[in-house]
């Protein structure tokens, strides 16, 4: 089986899938980034896919329960790199990766993440002010993307 | 990668062998891999567009982790086909296992026994153009897929 490295840079851990996964490998990713994100506090994480070639339901659930793992310990997930064949089957096969932010390469991938960092920290901050507050009267700086979990 | 000649394999509904069957065993996740890169091979030999590739290679994925999953291990077929001028690839996956009781309810979306999503079969059919179920319980499981290029 093959480990997949995962590398630290700056607040954020990077992920890049370049074997054809097996499914233990992708077991074995989802405990070892886990691990990293409370051994670095990364706030985010960034899984570039490029050089998958396939992503079939069960490699499709793996990268959705990586995001939802990483949302319980604080960290954001961004699934970056899908090649269009195979956004096109994942979506035929009936996965549509809900609650899988995904950017179309690491670059966007990490201003994403970066930008939504700061609004987090506002909303953590305001989180209580602005609970009761309707969508449309919240100031500006609320109405960024949601600060994680569902709206 | 052993490619034994298989008289049987031939004779099916989807147009006729090329040439012999390609026979991968499943009996690990490295074997589900190597699924994969057999079916591809064959889908770049059929000249499937990379979609259809994609496509079919996933659909592949599905079934051969089905086959060791549910089925216990098994093996796939992997075969280039031919109707008329087009030419297509057709992968057989068996096994010996527990078979499928009820097939109608197998194929249904979200329908699991195991750990997946339960897109494993029902998505795989949608993935290709031909697909046929033969299973029976304690009789074991037999999945054939053929995808042509268009």
């Amino acid at each position: 089986m093959e480990r997949i490295p995962v590398l630290k840079i700056g607040d954020m851990l990077l992920v890049s899938i370049q074997v054809d996964l097996e499914d233990q490998s992708a077991v074995q990713l989802q405990e070892d980034l886990a691990e990293r994100i409370v051994a670095t506090g990364a706030h985010g994480v960034i899984i570039d896919i490029t050089g998958l070639e396939i992503v079939d339901s069960f490699i499709g659930r793996m990268l959705a329960s990586i995001a939802s793992i990483s949302r319980v310990l604080d960290a954001q997930t961004v699934v970056v790199g899908m090649r269009p064949a195979v956004a096109i089957t994942l979506v035929e096969l009936g996965l549509s990766l809900r609650g899988v932010r995904t950017a179309l390469d690491v670059e966007r991938g990490m201003q994403l993440l970066k930008r939504d960092r700061p609004a987090r920290t506002t909303d953590l901050n305001g989180g209580g002010a602005a609970a009761g507050v309707p969508a449309g009267e919240r100031p500006a700086f609320h109405s960024g993307p949601p600060a994680g979990g569902p709206p | 990668m052993t490619s034994p000649v298989r008289p049987d394999a031939a004779a099916a509904l989807a147009g006729s062998g090329a040439e012999a069957a390609k026979v991968q065993p499943i009996k690990s996740d490295e074997d589900v891999v190597r699924v994969r890169q057999l079916v591809r091979t064959l889908a770049v030999a059929a000249r499937l567009s990379l979609v259809d590739q994609t496509k079919l290679v996933t659909a592949a994925s599905e079934l051969a982790r089905n086959t060791l999953v549910h089925g216990g291990g098994g093996e796939a077929q992997v075969e280039l086909v031919n109707k008329g001028l087009r030419a297509g690839v057709r992968a057989t996956f068996v096994d010996d296992g527990q078979g499928i009781a009820d097939i109608e309810l197998a194929l249904t979306d979200g329908y699991t026994t195991g750990r997946g999503l339960g897109l494993g079969l029902s998505g795989a059919r949608r993935l290709v153009d031909g697909f046929e179920l033969d299973s029976k319980p304690g009789g074991g499981t037999r999945v054939m897929i053929v995808k042509w290029a268009r």
